[in-house]
């Protein structure tokens, strides 16, 4: 470690203003004498989500290269969790990819009661599977809303915000909140399922479907909303593998890959579901993947509230958690991709490590793979697909 | 280029698709937001609002046995609470109880903690204030809750 390494050099404060990393003075043979040009793309720029700052380097429109320079949401979560308790760590993880904080939650839930060995009720995995489901929905609504409108299109980001509040009250009824939710505890659910939330959960699912496809007649063949996303983008199945992209933007490519069927959670092997897949793996396939996905997560929802067992909902947990001592890394399908945790337990109270594999960090590297070549406002377009929030990113 | 996506493409078919779904709402009964200041909006009942203390309705005295749980569950620490043991009834009592809101992150682990019902995630929202002072609330604003707000210009 450190001096003797072979690379290593001192860091300097300047270092992160730098941007001679970008290769600037290496002449580029594609035009013949155009003049560069590098251009800050955000950190406050609406089409980021977020505070995400894109240096690109252009030749005319055409992007030759890009730097991502993240960290301005940096909140310091994993440092966090070293300093609470299991329980009290919980409501922090809502916090990182705060469109979809019942994933969050169920992911660091589970690792954790991997470490302890115990596993939920039947009844609070079917809870938490209804829950996840729902969010990957309103995930996606805000996703297909918000890249919808940075392509031009400024009327699915009503539609979609307008049906995502139906899934917002079913949280805010059962478990108090609408955004950062709160809804799992390690161990099972603290919330038993209020009165009629099977038949809210059947109500969403039958008005959700008319309303998909309206969203389908608007967007799916569209010709201005195909011109700019066929075509744009392309990532082929083996960088992205080699990237390790995973979620829809892994399965617009063609893999088969889905944590939910590859290694079943909680009560997932119960249901019949399909994994929706790309061709091409370019903006348009990524926009038809995640739209087939809303509609396999109404599939398994309608099974589940179904199927729902009576019993218990919280497994027997101790009040002071304390596991024992060792690691654990467990993994989720999360709306944006493999969600994972990594925990390292010293046998004390607090977690002696937390680290966090978020979906949105891993897929932001291959943005550059991706718009090279491409013209600047592709960028915009290819930020929306990969559907990143920042708050996961930067944790 | 056949003759069929031609005509599709000459008659405006895609844009003129996209259209209709959006002359279907024009009702005014479509129109779906809430007027927030004139129209409340309705709070479930598990909503994790401004905390609460509550006291006993018979007695009047706080529920409160300063066991400490809620302090000791908060993830901000943002809870004190000091208590005395009252020498003639042998109880404890609280001497003083800060919660500040300011810090709070409504997670509800404070209230899952209370071993005797007494602090309350209530359905209360309104909670913007002036000062950052004014956020740290003490035993009687915990106990006397919200008060009504009326909003004028």
């Amino acid at each position: 470690m450190g001096e003797n390494q072979p690379g290593y050099r001192e860091w300097t404060m300047s270092d992160s203003t730098r941007t001679d990393y970008l290769d600037l003075d290496t002449k580029d043979e594609t035009f013949l004498d155009a003049t560069e040009l590098v251009l800050n793309m955000g950190p406050q720029h609406p089409s980021t989500h977020g505070v995400l700052r894109v240096i690109l380097k252009l030749d005319g429109e055409k992007v030759l290269g890009t730097e991502c320079v993240i960290g301005y949401l940096h909140r310091g979560v994993e440092k966090i969790g070293e300093n609470r308790t299991y329980a009290m760590f919980n409501p922090y993880v809502d916090r990182m990819d705060y469109v979809a904080s019942v994933s969050n939650g169920l992911g660091y839930c589970e690792a954790v009661e991997k470490l302890l060995n115990v596993e939920a009720p039947p009844r609070a995995q079917y809870i938490r599977v209804i829950l996840t489901e729902l969010c990957r929905i309103a995930s996606h609504q805000v996703w297909l809303g918000t890249h919808a409108l940075d392509i031009g299109a400024l009327t699915p980001l009503f539609y979609c915000f307008r049906d995502r509040e139906e899934i917002l009250k079913i949280f805010e009824k059962y478990c108090g909140a609408r955004l950062t939710t709160h809804a799992f505890r390690i161990g099972g659910c603290i919330y038993e399922a209020y009165d009629g939330f099977e038949q809210d959960c059947q109500k969403f699912c039958d008005a959700f479907l008319p309303k998909l496809d309206e969203y389908e007649e608007l967007l799916t063949t569209n010709r201005i909303w195909v011109r700019r996303t066929k075509g744009v983008g392309i990532l082929n199945p083996e960088d992205c593998i080699a990237l390790g992209v995973t979620g829809p933007v892994l399965r617009a490519a063609g893999v088969k890959w889905d944590l939910r069927r590859a290694q079943p959670y909680e009560a997932y092997k119960d249901f019949d579901f399909e994994i929706p897949t790309g061709l091409n793996g370019d903006t348009y396939d990524r926009y038809l993947v995640r739209i087939e996905e809303m509609r396999q997560s109404v599939r398994i929802i309608r099974q589940a509230v179904e199927g729902l067992p009576q019993g218990p909902i919280m497994a027997k947990v101790p009040k002071v958690i304390k596991p024992p001592v060792g690691e654990i890394y467990h993994s989720i399908e999360a709306p944006k991709g493999e969600l994972g945790y990594f925990i390292v337990s010293d046998g004390s109270t607090q977690p002696y490590r937390v680290r966090v594999r978020p979906p949105s960090f891993v897929n932001l590297q291959a943005l550059d793979k991706m718009v090279r070549g491409l013209l600047v406002a592709d960028v915009v377009a290819v930020i929306g697909t990969l559907d990143i929030v920042l708050g996961e990113v930067d944790r | 280029m056949s003759l069929k996506p031609l005509l599709r493409k000459l008659f405006l078919v895609d844009l003129i698709k996209g259209l209709k779904v959006t002359f279907n709402y024009q009702a005014p009964s479509e129109a779906i937001t809430e007027q927030y200041p004139l129209e409340r909006p309705v709070i479930f009942e598990r909503f994790r609002g401004q905390p609460r203390l509550n006291s006993n309705p018979d007695t009047g005295e706080s529920l409160c046995i300063v066991c400490n749980l809620c302090a000791l569950a908060c993830p901000e620490q943002l809870i004190v609470v000091k208590g005395e043991r009252n020498p003639t009834t042998k109880r404890k009592e609280v001497v003083s109880w800060t919660y500040d809101l300011s810090r709070c992150m409504f997670c509800g682990l404070c209230a899952e903690a209370c071993s005797t019902d007494a602090l309350e995630l209530t359905q209360d929202y309104e909670m913007a204030l002036y000062t950052r002072e004014g956020m740290v609330l003490d035993q009687a604003a915990l106990e006397r809750g919200q008060e009504p707000k009326r909003y004028e210009k």
